[in-house]
């Protein structure tokens, strides 16, 4: 009896100690793979930048329905985000910003453009947190507009300011802020 | 005359019968620890305020008046209940991050600025959940200084 239960014992043991060990394996698994996204690039993470300048450039339009479209969009890349890749500090990280980005997507499918503005102002931080993290391929200028709203962001492709917040109201307010490589 | 009998006595039927439908109640007898009121302190005014005009919609604890048990108004009703808590239930306030709490907080001061919130087919019945002006500004000033805490 006494050995029996010395040997479930140990076989529990064993088992804890092999599960620990293969996780420690999986983490360091996970921190190859992620240096290797990161010379790659997150796809996932293109894919939802590039639908954000489309709503960006919509808004820019002050084109509502092309908003409505590209947000939709984002919605959807946003939902495909894979952020199994990362840390699990960035995991948590990533996961909380997407959910928040995802939010104020839906909002901008379903409203007109003064509301499409300001979940833009919001979902704009979002995507530049997320950037900070998963990194982009492309060089990225992160622009600013004093006045909408007490100051408000955005990412941009090309260093020329077109303010997405005022439309042709006043396409050319703000500046660059700081260039993202 | 015989029809519009007819169409009367088809009616009522209609109206009796969707009494029969049972409806989920969003009623509960604890409040979460991730409250809104729990995990901040708001001033005795505000929390009544929210209370009586927000969290009919927006907790795990509806207030029912006599008619939102009739049929069809409950079921009008419930679909508010529902999309409400989707977007925003107090009671889970704590269980958000602080990124997630930013971005309601902005949705309610705008909602609540701009007159959106709460929603005029509810304040239709209950004036009482009316925000005058100086209820408005009030409650915003403590949701701005709450996000500005975070």
């Amino acid at each position: 009896m006494k050995n029996l239960k010395i040997s479930v014992i140990v076989m529990l043991l064993l088992t804890v100690s092999f599960t620990n060990a293969q996780e420690k394996e999986k983490m360091n698994h996970d921190h190859n793979h992620n240096k290797m996204m990161d010379m790659k690039g997150d796809t996932k993470a293109e894919a939802i930048l590039s639908d954000y300048f489309s709503l960006k450039d919509a808004l820019v339009a002050d084109d509502s329905e092309k908003a409505v479209e590209a947000s939709t969009k984002l919605v959807a890349s946003l939902k495909a985000f894979d952020e199994s890749n990362y840390t699990a500090k960035e995991q948590k990280e990533l996961a909380d910003i997407i959910q928040d980005a995802i939010e104020h997507a839906e909002h901008i499918s379903k409203s007109e453009i003064a509301h499409q503005r300001e979940h833009f102002k919001v979902l704009s931080k979002d995507i530049a947190d997320m950037v900070a993290i998963t990194g982009t391929k492309n060089k990225l200028y992160q622009q600013f507009c004093p006045m909408y709203d007490k100051g408000s962001a955005w990412l941009s492709t090309k260093e020329e300011v077109r303010n997405p917040y005022y439309g042709s109201r006043m396409l050319k307010c703000g500046k660059v802020q700081k260039t993202i490589q | 005359m015989k029809i519009v009998k007819i169409i009367a006595i088809v009616l009522l039927v209609a109206f009796l019968g969707i009494q029969f439908f049972p409806v989920e109640r969003n009623q509960s007898d604890s409040v979460p620890k991730t409250d809104f009121m729990l995990v901040n302190d708001v001033p005795s005014d505000i929390q009544n305020k929210l209370q009586v005009s927000c969290y009919d919609c927006h907790s795990n604890n509806t207030q029912y008046p006599w008619y939102n048990k009739v049929q069809p108004v409950a079921w009008f009703l419930e679909g508010h209940i529902k999309e409400g808590k989707a977007e925003l239930n107090f009671n889970e306030w704590d269980s958000l991050s602080s990124r997630r709490k930013a971005s309601k907080l902005r949705s309610i001061i705008k909602q609540i600025e701009s007159g959106e919130m709460p929603m005029a087919s509810y304040t239709l019945i209950h004036k009482e959940a009316t925000f005058s002006e100086e209820e408005t500004q009030k409650v915003v000033k403590y949701m701005e200084n709450l996000k500005d805490s975070l």
